[in-house]
C-alpha cells in the first residue's frame, strides 16, 4: 500500500438572529503531523476578519487558533482547508502485545517508581474526565471482553467488537451532553458516544485511552458521485500500549483505522478536542451548519469539476 | 472580678488547653490577660462584650451561610475574648508557614511546567491528572515572578501534645484574612487598654505588603499599575469579606462582569471609559474564572482572561490552577516533596493522612477506622467529613463499601483531639471551653512568604463539636500575638496614600456601580413615591368619613395608570379595594409594589455595599425587614408605610448629606430625578385629564402625595384651585417636589456629569423645558380650564417619555461599553 493524499474542507456557518458584538472562539481545526500523517498544507479563514487572532498549542499539544471579533456581525463563518498526506502504518500483532494487567500495572502509581515519559503522559488518560466515567459496570462489561492475561490489544479489539456488534448508531438517540452511563443503558448513539463508552470502558480497567477527534473517508452510495459537504467529524479511540505506544480503534466501525482516518488531534474526550469553543455578546439562537467533504487526491479534479474550491460566500440565505 | 468567670472553666485532660496549663494555672502568655480580666470590674466587661455586638451590628458585618434563612445578612459571630500567642512559639508557626508557601509555589510551578513530581513517583497522577482542580488549560502558564501562590492561607490546630497540624491548604483565592481584620479592629476598640497594655502585634503591615506586592508582581508597560478585588458578587458567603479588604486595600471591587479582555490585555469597564488592569486578586475559584477555557457556564468569569495569563498581561493572586492544591490526598507526599524541591524538613507535619488511592493506605484506613476521620480527597466533591468511630452496625459496613469501590475519592486522617481555649458564654456569662483552630495567612514578597502576625481564630459552635468551620455555625476569634519588645504603630492606609492615589480613585469607578447607583436612586424614589399615593388611600380608607370615601377610586385609578396596582374590577367591593392596596403595599411579588421595590432596591444597593456609610446601611436594613410579613391590616399597613417612609426620607438624606459627590453619586441621584419626573408627569398628567369634578376633587391629594400641600396651604391659605396647584407642582422651579425642579435638576448633573466624563450631554430634556416655559399659563385663567389641563397633560405626557428616553440614554452611554473606546 502506498501513501493517500486528501483535501479535506471544513466550513462551520454560524448565522445569527441579533447581530453579535463581540465574540471569541477558540478553534482547532488544524491536523496535528503525525509519524504517519503529514500535513501538506493548512489554512484557516475566517469571516469577517477578526480583530486579533493568535495561535498556540493547548495543554496535550493541538495547535489552537484564538480569534477575538470586535464588530458588530450577523454571521461568522470559519473554513478550515488542508492537503494531508497518510502513510501505511505497520498494523500491531494484537496477540503479542503484554497483558492488560501488566499494561494496567505500569500505569498504577507505586511511590517513589520513576516513570518514564511516555507513559507518564499516558497517565493523564486513566481518568474521569468531562465525558468519561470510571465506574464499576464499566469496568465489568470490558472485563468479559478482556478475560485474564489476555493481550492488551487483543482485548480493546474484542471489547470494540462487542460495542460495535451491541450498540446501535443512531443519531436521534444522543446530543453532545447525553451522559456515557445513557449511552450504555441505551446502547445507541454516534461515533463520539461509541468512544466515549469505549473509553470509560479501558479507563474503568485502569488501561490510559484518548478521544481522538478528526476526519473518517466516506464512501457515497454506488453509483452516485462524491457530493461536497456530504462528510462528518469523526472520533475514534487510542489505547496506550508500552513499547508501541498509541494505537487507534474505531469503535462506530470496529477497524483500525489506516489510510482513511485523518487525525484532527486528541485529548482526554470530546470537550478537550471541541472543534470550536465560543462565547459571544448577543446573537439568540445560533446552531452552526457545518459542512465537510473529504476528497482523495485522485477525485479532486472531479469533485470540484476542475474549478476551484468554492469561494466563501456570508450572502444571507434562506434558512 | 469576678473569678467566677474563670473558675468554673472544664480542662479536659484528654486536649490541650490555650489558657491554662495541666495544673490548671494560666500559661504564662495569658497570666497578664488572666490578671486584666480578674481586675476589671463586671460593667468594664461587660460594656466591652456589649462594644463587639453592637459594632458587628453597626458595621454590617456579615457571613453567608447557603440555605440559611437569615439569608445575606447574617451577622458575623465574633467571641469577644481573644485568643493569646506567645512571640517565640509564633514565629515557629510564621517560619513553618511561610516555608509551606514556599512549597506549594514550587509544587504548582512544576504541575504546570515541567512536572517532574510526577514522573519521579512523588506525587500520583491520580492526585494531578484525575482532579478536578488541575486544570490543563492552564498548563504551561507562567506567572511573572514565577509566583502562582501570592496569597495562602492554612489551617492549622494543636493537637494534646501542644504540636501544631496542618489540616488544610487554601489556594485559590483564601478567605478570612479581611475579617481577621474586622475582628482586629472591633477587639482593639472594645478592650483598647488591654490591647495597648498587652504589647500586641498589629496587622496593618501585613495588608501593605499584599499591596505592595501585587503592584510589584503586576506586568506593567511603565503606566502605575492597576489592581483589582475580583468577587463572585454579594451572594458569595464571604462578600462582605470582599467589599470590606477592597476598601481597605484602596483595590476597586470588580464582578467579572466589570472586565474585559482586548488583545490579551484586561480592562476594567469604567464610568469614563476602559482601563488597563493590571492585577487581579480573585476571589472566584478556578472554574469560573473564564468561560471561554474553564467552565463554560460561569457567568461570573472574564471570556479571554487565560489569554491575557498566557500573554503574561496581568497577574494573578492567585494563579488559575492553584486549586489543585486544595485537596487533602497531598498530605501524605509533601514530607518527600519537601525534600526534593527544598532540601527542607516539613517544620509543622500535616495531620496524619492516608490517601485510600495506594492500597496500603487503603488496608491502614480499612483497619484502623475507629482512629481516623475519613473525608472526601477532593474539595469539589463537598462531602462532610466521617468520623470512623461513629460508624456503626450497617452504616459503617456501607460506607466500608463506598471507600472500596471508589478509593481515590477518600483521605483517612488521624482524629486529632482538638485544643479548647476559653469563650464568652453569654448564657452563663462566664468562660466556657469550646474546640478552636486557626487559619494563618501569608503573602509572596519580593523577600519571600510574609506571614501575618495573627489569624483568624474559629471555634467550635458548642461543646464536644468537632469540626470546625464557619459554614456550621462556628464562632471566630481574634487571635493576639504578643510582641518581645514594644510594638511599633504603623500608621493605618490612608495616610500614606498620595495625591496621585486619591485622584485615582475617583476615576476607576466601574460602570456597574454607577449602573447600580442609578437604580439604587431610581427604586428608592419608587418607594417614597409609591408609599406617599398608597399612603394617601390608606389614611382614607382608614377614616370611615365620605369625603374621603369619595375620593378612594380616583386615588386607586392614579395608583394603577402608575402601576402601583394592578386593574381592580370596576365594581370592587370595599374589602377588595383594601387587599389589593394592602398587597400593593406589603407584597413583593405584585408587579409595581412598594415591597417589590424595596426588595430591587436592596439588590442594587447590594451591588454598591462598600459604597454606603454603615448609617446608610441601618436604613437600608430596617426598610428590607418592614415587609417581611405581610400586613393583616389597614391600620398596620399605615403604620408600616409611615416608618417606610421615614427611612425613605433619611436615605434621602443619605443621598445629598452622606456620599461622597464623585462620578458614581451623580448617577444616584440621576436616578432619582429621572424617577420623580416619571411618576409627577404620570401622577399629575392623570389628574389633569379627569373629569373637571375628579379633577377638582383630586387636588387636595394631589398636592398631598406630590409632598407640597404645606407650601400650598402657607402660600394660598385657602382650598386647593388649578391654576396654584399646578404653578407649584409643575412650574415652580424652586419646589423639589415639581416637574420643572427635576427638569433643571437633571440638566445640571447632566452637564456636569458628561463634562467629566468626556462624554456628549444628552440632548433629550431640552424641548421639554422649552415647552414648559414657553406655557401659556393664563388659560388656567379660563372659566373651564378643561383645555389648559388638557394641553398642560399632552406635555407632561412627553416629559414622561422624555425620562424613559433619557433612562435608556444614560444606560447606553455610560454604563454598557462597546468597542473603540480604549483611552
Amino acid at each position: 500500500m502506498s501513501s493517500q493524499r486528501y483535501h479535506v474542507l471544513h466550513d462551520t456557518i454560524y448565522r445569527y438572529d441579533q447581530p453579535v458584538g463581540e465574540s471569541r472562539q477558540l478553534i482547532r481545526l488544524s491536523p496535528r503531523t503525525l509519524p504517519w500523517q503529514k500535513v501538506l498544507a493548512h489554512r484557516l479563514e475566517i469571516q469577517p476578519e477578526p480583530t486579533r487572532s493568535a495561535d498556540f498549542l493547548d495543554g496535550f499539544g493541538n495547535p489552537v487558533r484564538a480569534i477575538h471579533l470586535e464588530a458588530d456581525h450577523e454571521a461568522l463563518l470559519i473554513r478550515a482547508e488542508s492537503w494531508i498526506e497518510l502513510a501505511p502504518r505497520a498494523l500491531p500483532e494484537l496477540a503479542r502485545t503484554p497483558s492488560w494487567e501488566s499494561v494496567r500495572d505500569t500505569l498504577a502509581y507505586r511511590a517513589g517508581r520513576r516513570y518514564p515519559p511516555e507513559v507518564l503522559e499516558a497517565t493523564a488518560f486513566r481518568f474521569e474526565s468531562t465525558h468519561v466515567r470510571v465506574k464499576r459496570e464499566f469496568a465489568h462489561y470490558a472485563h468479559q471482553a478482556f478475560g485474564t492475561g489476555r493481550p492488551v490489544l487483543d482485548g480493546v479489539r474484542a471489547l470494540m467488537g462487542r460495542i460495535f456488534e451491541e450498540f446501535t448508531f443512531d443519531p436521534e438517540a444522543t446530543d453532545v451532553s447525553t451522559p456515557v452511563t445513557d449511552v450504555f443503558a441505551t446502547k445507541r448513539g454516534v461515533c463520539q458516544d461509541f468512544s466515549h463508552f469505549m473509553i470509560s470502558c479501558l479507563r474503568s480497567l485502569g488501561l490510559a485511552a484518548r478521544y481522538t477527534s478528526g476526519y473518517l473517508l466516506t464512501r457515497p452510495p454506488p453509483g452516485k458521485p462524491r457530493l461536497v459537504g456530504a462528510d462528518a467529524t469523526h472520533a475514534w479511540v487510542s489505547v496506550f500500549c508500552p513499547g508501541l505506544g498509541w494505537v487507534d480503534f474505531d469503535p462506530t466501525n470496529d477497524l483500525l483505522p489506516g489510510l482513511e482516518h485523518i487525525t484532527l488531534g486528541w485529548g482526554r474526550d470530546f470537550a478537550d478536542v471541541s472543534p470550536l469553543r465560543g462565547v459571544i455578546l448577543g446573537g439568540g439562537s445560533h446552531e452552526p451548519a457545518i459542512a465537510v467533504t473529504v476528497v482523495p487526491e485522485s477525485e479532486f479534479d472531479q469533485v470540484y469539476e476542475g474549478e476551484a474550491v468554492p469561494e466563501l460566500d456570508l450572502a444571507p440565505q434562506e434558512r | 472580678m469576678p473569678d467566677s468567670l474563670i473558675n468554673h472553666y472544664l480542662l479536659f485532660p484528654e486536649r490541650y488547653d490555650e489558657m491554662l496549663g495541666a495544673d490548671g494555672h494560666p500559661r504564662g502568655h495569658w497570666q497578664s490577660f488572666v490578671d486584666l480580666i480578674r481586675g476589671a470590674d463586671e460593667e468594664t466587661l461587660a460594656r466591652g462584650i456589649q462594644f463587639v455586638q453592637d459594632a458587628i451590628e453597626t458595621d454590617g458585618v456579615s457571613y453567608n451561610i447557603y440555605g440559611d434563612t437569615l439569608g445575606a445578612k447574617r451577622p458575623w459571630e465574633l467571641d469577644p475574648l481573644p485568643l493569646m500567642m506567645p512571640p517565640e512559639e509564633w514565629a515557629g508557626l510564621t517560619q513553618a508557614v511561610a516555608q509551606r508557601a514556599t512549597l506549594l509555589n514550587a509544587v504548582l510551578k512544576d504541575l504546570y511546567g515541567p512536572q517532574e513530581l510526577l514522573a519521579e513517583g512523588l506525587l500520583p497522577p491520580a492526585l494531578v491528572y484525575g482532579q478536578h482542580g488541575f486544570k490543563w488549560p492552564c498548563v504551561g502558564t507562567r506567572p511573572p515572578g514565577d509566583v502562582f501562590l501570592h496569597f495562602y492561607a492554612v489551617d492549622v490546630t494543636r493537637a494534646p501534645d501542644g504540636r501544631w497540624w496542618v489540616i488544610a491548604d487554601r489556594t485559590q483565592g483564601p478567605s478570612g484574612a479581611g475579617y481577621a481584620l474586622q475582628n482586629r479592629i472591633i477587639l482593639s476598640r472594645a478592650f483598647s487598654e488591654a490591647f495597648r497594655d498587652l504589647q500586641v502585634q498589629t496587622l496593618a503591615s501585613f495588608f501593605r505588603a499584599v499591596q505592595d506586592s501585587l503592584h510589584r508582581l503586576a506586568p506593567t508597560d511603565g503606566e502605575p499599575p492597576l489592581a483589582v478585588l475580583l468577587t463572585p458578587g454579594p451572594y458569595n458567603e464571604t462578600y462582605f469579606e470582599h467589599a470590606f479588604l477592597a476598601r481597605y486595600l484602596g483595590f476597586p471591587l470588580v464582578e467579572g462582569q466589570d472586565l474585559t479582555v482586548r488583545d490579551d490585555t484586561v480592562y476594567l469597564k469604567t464610568l469614563r471609559g476602559l482601563r488597563r488592569v493590571h492585577a487581579i486578586l480573585r476571589r472566584l475559584d478556578d472554574d469560573f474564572c473564564d468561560p471561554l477555557e474553564l467552565r463554560a457556564d460561569s457567568a461570573l468569569g472574564i471570556p479571554g482572561l487565560l489569554g491575557a495569563v498566557r500573554a503574561g498581561r496581568v497577574f494573578m493572586g492567585n494563579a488559575l490552577g492553584s486549586g489543585v492544591l486544595e485537596s487533602g490526598a497531598l498530605f501524605g507526599f509533601l514530607p518527600a516533596i519537601a525534600q526534593r524541591l527544598l532540601g527542607e524538613e516539613l517544620q509543622i507535619p500535616s495531620v496524619a493522612t492516608w490517601w485510600c488511592g495506594e492500597p496500603p493506605a487503603l488496608d491502614y484506613t480499612l483497619e484502623h477506622l475507629d482512629e481516623l476521620v475519613i473525608k472526601a480527597a477532593f474539595p469539589n466533591m463537598r462531602r462532610d467529613p466521617v468520623f470512623g468511630h461513629l460508624l456503626k452496625g450497617r452504616a459503617r459496613k456501607e460506607f466500608v463499601e463506598r471507600i472500596k469501590s471508589q478509593p481515590n475519592a477518600y483521605v483517612a486522617q488521624e482524629w486529632v483531639r482538638l485544643s479548647q481555649a476559653p469563650v464568652w458564654s453569654p448564657d452563663q456569662r462566664r468562660l466556657v471551653p469550646r474546640s478552636v483552630g486557626l487559619r494563618l495567612f501569608a503573602v509572596a514578597t519580593p523577600e519571600g512568604y510574609a506571614v501575618m502576625p495573627g489569624a483568624l481564630g474559629r471555634a467550635a459552635p458548642d461543646q464536644g463539636t468537632e469540626v470546625i468551620s464557619m459554614q456550621r455555625g462556628g464562632l471566630s476569634k481574634d487571635v493576639w500575638v504578643r510582641s518581645e519588645g514594644p510594638v511599633q504603630r504603623i500608621s493605618l492606609l490612608k495616610s500614606r496614600l498620595g495625591v496621585i492615589d486619591l485622584v485615582c480613585t475617583g476615576t476607576e469607578i466601574p460602570s456597574r456601580v454607577g449602573e447600580n447607583l442609578f437604580w439604587m436612586g431610581r427604586y428608592a424614589e419608587r418607594c417614597e413615591t409609591g408609599a406617599r399615593l398608597l399612603r394617601a388611600a390608606l389614611s382614607r380608607l382608614s377614616s370611615r368619613d365620605d369625603d374621603d370615601d369619595n375620593v378612594v377610586p380616583d386615588i386607586l385609578a392614579a395608583c394603577q395608570r402608575l402601576e402601583i396596582l394592578p386593574a381592580l374590577e370596576a365594581d370592587a367591593s370595599r374589602e377588595a379595594m383594601e387587599q389589593a392596596v394592602l398587597a400593593a403595599v406589603g407584597d413583593p411579588d405584585q408587579p409595581g409594589s412598594v415591597a417589590g421595590a424595596v426588595r430591587a432596591l436592596s439588590f442594587a444597593a447590594d451591588q454598591v455595599r462598600e459604597r454606603l456609610s454603615s448609617d446608610n446601611w441601618h436604613a437600608l436594613n430596617r426598610l428590607s425587614r418592614l415587609f417581611a410579613k405581610p400586613s393583616p391590616s389597614v391600620g398596620h399597613a399605615l403604620n408600616g408605610v409611615d416608618r417606610l417612609m421615614l427611612d425613605c426620607i433619611s436615605l434621602a438624606g443619605f443621598a445629598m448629606d452622606d456620599m461622597t459627590r464623585d462620578e458614581g453619586w451623580r448617577f444616584l441621584i440621576l436616578g432619582r430625578r429621572a424617577e420623580r419626573l416619571t411618576w409627577l408627569a404620570g401622577l399629575i398628567g392623570g389628574v389633569l385629564e379627569s373629569p373637571r369634578k375628579a379633577r377638582e376633587a383630586s387636588l387636595e391629594w394631589l398636592l398631598e402625595t406630590a409632598n407640597s400641600i404645606v407650601t400650598y396651604r402657607a402660600r394660598y391659605r385657602r382650598v386647593p384651585e388649578v391654576l396654584p396647584v399646578v404653578h407649584l407642582i409643575v412650574f415652580d422651579e424652586s419646589n423639589p417636589h415639581s416637574v420643572a425642579f427635576q427638569l433643571s435638576a437633571l440638566e445640571r448633573y447632566l452637564t456636569s456629569t458628561a463634562r467629566e466624563l468626556g462624554h456628549g450631554r444628552p440632548e433629550t430634556l431640552a424641548p421639554i423645558r422649552a415647552s414648559l416655559r414657553n406655557f401659556d399659563l393664563p388659560s388656567f385663567e379660563a372659566e373651564d380650564c378643561t383645555p389648559a389641563c388638557e394641553n398642560l397633560a399632552a406635555l407632561l405626557r412627553d416629559a414622561r417619555q422624555a425620562a424613559h428616553a433619557l433612562s435608556d440614554e444614560i444606560q447606553r452611554r455610560f454604563f454598557i461599553h462597546t468597542a473603540g473606546s480604549v483611552r
